[in-house]
């Protein structure tokens, strides 16, 4: 296949949609279409949705409890007296706040660890593999939960909230970027070019952050992507058990799914359907890249553009997800 | 055969510190911002009962020496009584464990039945439009959390067909009937069925299919996603061209030759899968109110009972810590290329 490697093919996400054919850009696409929708619907909160997320009532008149979609709140309202709409599209941008601040600590915190320990090796290395091997494999919405009621201790601002529930998120996170990290330094640590860096006479903080970091974030987009959508889930988990964000601070899709339990039992839908759907579709648009990009980083996996003769099947590339 | 001794003894012993690490992250996270006393009471006691209370449970003491103490209660078994209500904590989790053991077995059976031969058939059509659907299907399993699985499966089955009860793990009466039982597992299948009752064993059946959908299909997608890229791999692989040669049939291919080594990769995983079976342990039974540990987790978690919930951590690090060195025993018994 012949494509020009020019600059933008060299961008993460852009050089994979090239490469891409069929199913597997079908794929793609869909989920950068859905992800880039729910961007927009953050972004805009204030201007497209009708009400404010704890907006109780409109021109004197209260909104009414668990009122089925009319004309006046499309999707109805809720059990505390809410509009659906305004809450859902509201939670995007609560959900996107939360995304970046976990994603963005556990990235810095996680590559950090990752580069100091395979690097320099030792005991330091040794400690911090057990004890990221043990709590990567804990629960981790359970360890969420813990961290969320150390860090908010019953705190209700928007701010603090995001930082809470992005913190629980982090502390779940760190161990995940910390091993892919580690994996890579070590791996590079004998490379030659690590070696001639180091007759040259580079310092051991220049050869970790230049040439080891470097070279070691090849899968992070891929992490990423799957974090993102992870910690969406984690923060709808922490809402659905009260462990959440305030209400009246922003709207969150897992705490209004947790009040609309009862409402469930009682054949009332719209208040638990629509937040549900909502954290299903930001999941499934970052999901979809995450796969895609797993499958086109794997050549076992990647769809071939022409069909050809049969596949080597012996190159042993690693699974990144799992 | 030496080396697989040393194998074992290795991995068993690092279940200690795995347990260890956890604990000690837990305790610091949850007493990093004050004793169990004031964040239970605070606020509804005078101070001075407080404080007398904080004396006597000895919580005024330097929080190193605390932590010794717990960690030596640990060894020898005594996880403390639970601030709320007052129970031994080791009776909560005897109580409450085999009702999430239960969960999470149906769970794992769910997974199982619809995970793998999906897996397989997906596999089998790669790159069609069933592949697609069945990949959409695997994707939508992890990105369906189960509690609004769970409330959607309510909202249907039971709230709109009636088929199944909203919630619970069995009618009161049944609950009454199996409670008689001579030495109770606390499973109720197994209890049910001891008292070879019909309308028992069906009862706890049809308040069992919901959560266990809920639960088993967020591990049937990773199942799907594992056993497509295997068999994948497997396909392509020379041997299963040999026996296509000497004719073996598409079908006996595809379930006996290429799917035996691509079920190695799911047994490693499935260590992970019980840590994500005990967390969405804790949501699917929220949702269902299925009394098991972790509903009442969430419960204590909620009225910040401490010692109850590190009692319970305690017992989920060992459940995970174990099963994962279960897992790299058998995965080192069955597949030679794992060194030891």
């Amino acid at each position: 296949m012949a494509i020009r490697k020019g600059w933008l093919g060299r961008l993460p996400v852009i050089g994979q949609l090239r490469q891409s054919v069929g199913l597997q850009r079908g794929m793609l696409v869909t989920g950068l279409v859905l992800t880039g929708l729910v961007l927009l619907t953050a972004i805009l909160a204030p201007v497209v949705a009708p009400y404010g997320y704890a907006q109780l009532a409109a021109d004197g008149v209260n909104f009414g409890a668990q009122k089925p979609p009319s004309a006046a709140h499309w999707l109805g309202t809720t059990v505390g007296g809410y509009d659906v709409l305004s809450r859902l599209i509201w939670g995007a941008q609560t959900a996107l706040l939360v995304i970046v601040v976990a994603v963005l600590m556990s990235i810095v915190a996680g590559v950090l660890l990752g580069l100091v320990s395979g690097y320099l090796g030792g005991w330091l290395d040794r400690v911090l593999v057990v004890i990221a091997d043990a709590i990567y494999a804990f629960p981790s919405l359970l360890l969420a939960i813990v961290a969320a009621i150390m860090i908010s201790g019953g705190q209700s601002g928007l701010w603090s909230g995001v930082f809470a529930a992005g913190i629980a998120i982090t502390v779940i996170f760190i161990p995940q970027y910390f091993r892919v990290i580690r994996a890579e330094v070590v791996r590079l640590k004998g490379d030659a070019f690590i070696e001639s860096a180091k007759v040259v006479g580079a310092s051991s903080a220049r050869i970790m952050f230049v040439h080891a970091l470097r070279n070691s974030t090849r899968t992070l987009p891929l992490i990423f992507t799957l974090n993102a959508a992870e910690a969406v889930l984690t923060l709808a988990a922490l809402g659905f058990l009260g462990f959440g964000i305030e209400p009246t601070a922003a709207a969150e899709w897992g705490y209004d799914l947790n009040r609309s339990r009862s409402d469930v039992t009682s054949g009332i839908w719209w208040t638990s359907v629509f937040p549900g759907v909502a954290i299903v579709l930001v999941v499934l648009g970052l999901t979809l890249i995450g796969e895609s990009l797993n499958d086109l980083a794997d050549p076992r996996l990647r769809t071939r553009r022409r069909p050809g003769p049969k596949q080597p099947a012996e190159t042993s590339v690693t699974e990144v997800i799992q | 055969m030496k080396g697989l001794w040393r194998y074992v003894l290795v991995r068993f012993l690092l279940i200690i510190p795995t347990v260890f690490i956890l604990v000690t992250v837990v305790f610091v996270f949850m007493r990093v911002t004050g004793d169990p006393i004031t964040a239970k009471f605070g606020g509804q006691l005078l101070q001075s009962d407080l404080e007398a209370r904080i004396h006597a449970a000895g919580y005024d003491r330097p929080i190193i020496v605390q932590y010794f103490e717990y960690l030596g209660q640990l060894v020898t078994g005594n996880f403390g009584t639970a601030l709320t209500d007052n129970q031994q904590v080791t009776d909560i989790l005897l109580h409450y464990g085999a009702a999430t053991l239960e969960l999470a077995i149906y769970a794992l059976v769910v997974a199982f039945l619809v995970g793998i031969p999906l897996g397989m058939l997906a596999a089998k059509i790669r790159d069609r439009w069933g592949d697609a659907v069945l990949r959409i299907f695997a994707i939508l399993c992890y990105a369906t959390p189960v509690f609004f699985a769970g409330l959607m499966l309510k909202l249907v089955f039971s709230v709109g067909l009636h088929w199944f009860p909203t919630s619970g793990r069995a009618d009161p009466r049944t609950v009454i009937g199996l409670g008689r039982v001579d030495g109770a597992s606390g499973i109720y299948l197994l209890d049910a069925i001891r008292t070879g009752n019909w309308s028992y064993i069906s009862d706890v059946l049809s308040h069992a299919v919901l959560p266990a959908v809920a639960l088993g299909l967020l591990t049937a997608g990773v199942f799907l996603r594992l056993v497509r890229t295997n068999m994948i791999t497997t396909l392509g692989t020379g041997y299963v061209d040999a026996a296509r040669s000497r004719g073996v049939g598409e079908f006996r291919l595809t379930t006996k030759h290429a799917y035996r080594p691509a079920l190695v990769p799911i047994i490693t995983v499935i260590g992970l899968q019980v840590a994500m079976l005990l967390g969405g342990a804790v949501l699917t039974e929220t949702t269902f109110e299925w009394n098991g540990l972790g509903s009442q987790l969430a419960l204590y978690l909620a009225q910040r009972d401490f010692v109850a919930v590190q009692g319970i951590v305690a017992l989920l690090a060992v459940i995970v810590a174990v099963t994962n060195f279960v897992v790299d025993l058998i995965a080192a018994a069955i597949d030679p290329r794992v060194r030891y």
